[in-house]
């Protein structure tokens, strides 16, 4: 397995220097070294692994427990990633409002650093936050160490490569502009290799369970897997102009390549940012509630609801465009209709605190994942809300799709990734609680009144402009020219850089306290809830 | 009876009936639009995009302006009358990828081409706000030094060709001295340009006959936008759909 390893880390290095080599332009060139460096690399540690092996004697199959080495990492990687994506997006926030801090420099323009903050949020910091919990919950739910010794970790190093890869090429201009898809051909060709591994990696953890049933989390989290494998793949067919060059040509054109792009688009939200969190949501609000699911009846109906009716959705982001009306209307349908499945799944969350609710008190951990849950419902009917066609019209390109958006990610996806988080660090370190729940309780209400600053301003920004757009004088003109709309938003767009500035800041106190915890500093308040339970396993 | 354990205790199974379930909506949805014919109304005017324009569309990709700029006006009353006539698929055809865009922090440009002179554009793309004080768009003033890097635009046709878009073997084998010919209107090569692709603009766009730059390219392409269709020749009653 190892040589194996060696083989294909050898093949990579190989093609990484021909991609330099022989590279057209400045970005594949770019990217050629950074992949060079990194197969370089790979073997290195290949080669230590193996000495040191040799030295300490390499541990009997199967002796070593669960593999928390590689949620460890992840844990790691997603504060970090989290931190970075965070503030770049706080960096794009205040160039909408103060437009001198985009330099009139190519790499630091808002055109290339917003596909940076999407990506950095959506792929790194949720991208690495389900890598960690999915390894982490799956040991547990299946009570059998991760499938593979080398396989998790190409996984979760190949996955921080494309993310290196996507980051340096939207600063340097390789992008095919579709979004949250924007990376180019040959990093779609690494993401699929790496997904392929990684569904494997967590079907084979399924073999070899030693409980009867998967557990309801891995439903979800294969959902997730499963799905976003199959958007990638077919979303990215393009043909590239040379094998010299970065730049390629969809597959498909015009009409079909938008219905194409936001069927990837919004399952990409209803798979990754949805699906993926939810299984977060099944395995870590029980555990931090000590009380089982709700209903499980209600999971399955959840489960392959939400399911089927998300992939239907896509067409509410083209509205009124020359997408044919009969798929306009079906994806408004199906959007509507999801409202049910999701708050099927807000409930059966919220009611798991059943007899618990005392907790939410005491227990600033749990108030993130039950606050995330709340969010998660809001967003869950703002969105069916806004797919309506009547609603659409007014908000379609403005800002309450920032804000809607921005609810579920820092509402939903922030809170619930926190939550689980908070949980995860002490154990994975052996520590018997965090630093300090005083300071999970302050990111708590930072982070929240940054939350509900930055919806507000985009839902007053975004009902204004749409408002202003449609707005005639008493002579029958338009009343406003669009550059007094823009000119409109100047105030809320302060007050959004505001609430964002507070979701860092809440962030950057989560890192320090999850690095106190980390490190073994004894708590500094004395925790509010008794020690855990013994966590299984 | 059916019983759900089923799903739980086989992962091969619960694998395949998530693909399944998750597959239909797309198929029910996409694969349509490929085969119905109403999908792309029946238009003249439409062509594939000049070497120049083509070029000059990458740049607009590669700044990423469609974050900030939608190309789809939508058949409302107040975007009509502020944008011009609604877009249509057709227009977008050879759009690889489509343009359309999802938000507008700066205004529509499906029909921006013609709107504006090439002298207001380069000074609005060097520094915006010396001619729109309030806009809160980056500048771009390297597009201006910045020479066209456009060798290969022949390839880039030539894979546009294999993909559909209808670049004949004249127009690949010609596409350099397209390229060249758009920015000199003095020069031979402009007749056959315009034979090759109707309506073009031919000028020298950022006003520096010295250097073909990225400005050009860029410039080139925004001129063109929402101009090909003949709106006087289109009957929208036709394409009900």
């Amino acid at each position: 397995m190892e040589l194996l390893a060696g083989i294909l880390l050898g093949f990579g290095a190989v093609l990484g220097l021909t991609m330099a080599a022989k590279a057209a332009d400045p970005g594949l060139f770019a990217h050629g070294l950074i992949f060079f460096l990194v197969m370089l690399l790979g073997i290195f540690f290949l080669l230590k692994r193996h000495y040191d092996r040799a030295q300490r004697g390499a541990p009997a199959a199967g002796a070593e427990g669960y593999n928390d080495d590689i949620v460890r990492a992840g844990v790691i990687a997603s504060m970090f990633w989290g931190v970075v994506g965070f503030l770049v997006g706080l960096v794009i926030a205040l160039q909408l409002a103060f437009p001198v801090l985009n330099f009139d420099l190519p790499w630091t323009n808002f055109g290339r650093l917003r596909p940076l903050h999407t990506s950095a949020v959506i792929f790194a910091f949720g991208g690495n936050v389900l890598l960690a919990t999915s390894f982490y919950v799956v040991q547990r739910t299946c009570r059998a160490r991760l499938a593979g010794e080398l396989a998790p970790w190409f996984v979760f190093w190949g996955y921080q490569v494309f993310i290196l890869l996507a980051a340096t090429g939207y600063v340097l201009g390789v992008t095919q502009s579709k979004e949250y898809a924007e990376p180019e051909w040959y990093v779609d060709l690494w993401l699929t290799a790496v997904w392929v591994v990684y569904l494997l990696v967590f079907l084979a953890t399924l073999w070899k369970r030693r409980e009867p049933h998967i557990y309801v989390a891995n439903w979800f989290y294969l959902a997730f897997i499963v799905t976003i494998a199959m958007l990638h793949v077919v979303n990215n067919l393009a043909l590239p102009v040379s094998f010299a060059g970065a730049k390629s040509y969809q597959l498909f054109a015009g009409v079909q390549d938008a219905l194409t792009q936001w069927w990837y688009g919004h399952n990409a939200v209803g798979f990754f940012l949805t699906a993926g969190f939810l299984a977060i949501m099944y395995y870590f609000v029980p555990k931090r509630a000590e009380r089982p699911i709700y209903s499980y009846r209600l999971s399955i109906v959840h489960f392959w609801s939400l399911i089927f009716l998300y992939i239907w959705a896509g067409p509410h982001h083209l509205h009124y465009t020359a997408l044919p009306d009969w798929a306009q209307t079906l994806g408004m349908t199906f959007s509507v209709m999801l409202w049910m499945p999701s708050w099927g799944g807000m409930i059966n969350g919220l009611m798991t605190l059943s007899g618990a609710w005392d907790k939410l008190r005491t227990d600033p951990v749990l108030r993130m994942l039950v606050v995330s849950v709340a969010f998660y419902g809001m967003s869950t009917f703002e969105g069916p809300l806004m797919s309506i066609k009547a609603v659409n019209a007014l908000s379609h390109y403005t800002d309450w799709t920032i804000g809607h958006v921005h609810s579920g990610a820092l509402g939903w996806v922030g809170f619930v990734s926190f939550g689980a988080l908070y949980f995860l660090t002490p154990r994975l370190w052996g520590r018997r609680e965090l630093y300090s729940l005083k300071l999970v309780n302050l990111h708590f209400w930072i982070a929240t009144v940054g939350i509900v600053l930055y919806i507000t301003a985009m839902w007053v920004s975004g009902i204004l402009q749409g408002l202003m757009w449609r707005a005639y004088d008493s002579l029958g003109f338009l009343e406003y020219s669009f550059v007094e709309t823009v000119e409109a938003m100047h105030p809320f767009y302060m007050i959004r850089a505001l609430g964002g500035l507070l979701f860092v800041a809440g962030a950057l106190l989560m890192a320090y306290n999850l690095w106190q915890t980390a490190r073994g500093k004894e708590p500094a308040d004395r925790p509010a809830l008794a020690p855990a339970a013994a966590v299984a396993g | 009876m059916f019983s759900h354990a089923l799903f739980e205790r086989n992962s091969i199974l619960l694998t395949v009936g998530i693909l399944i379930v998750v597959a239909i909506g797309g198929i029910v949805e996409i694969a349509p639009l490929f085969y119905l014919e109403s999908t792309i109304e029946k238009v003249s005017g439409m062509r594939p995009y000049t070497p120049l324009e083509l070029a000059g569309r990458n740049i607009y990709i590669r700044e990423g302006c469609y974050n900030c700029h939608s190309q789809m006006v939508r058949p409302l009353r107040d975007e009509v009358e502020r944008y011009g006539h609604y877009s249509l698929a057709a227009e977008s055809m050879y759009d690889r990828p489509f343009q359309w865009g999802s938000k507008r922090t700066g205004p529509d440009l499906a029909r921006v081409g013609g709107r504006y002179s090439d002298d207001w554009h380069v000074t609005h793309l060097v520094d915006p706000r010396s001619v729109v004080p309030e806009s809160v768009m980056p500048g771009y003033p390297f597009l201006a030094s910045r020479p066209l890097a456009a060798r290969d635009i022949g390839r880039h046709l030539a894979a546009n060709a294999a993909l559909g878009v209808p670049y004949s073997e004249e127009m690949i084998a010609n596409a350099d001295a397209d390229l060249a010919a758009q920015v000199t209107p003095d020069g031979d090569g402009v007749d056959a340009l315009l034979a090759r692709y109707p309506k073009a603009v031919v000028r020298d766009f950022d006003g520096n006959p010295r250097l073909l730059s990225e400005m050009d390219a860029l410039i080139a392409y925004m001129q063109m936008l929402g101009t090909l269709v003949d709106f006087n020749a289109y009957k929208a009653d036709q394409n009900l759909r």
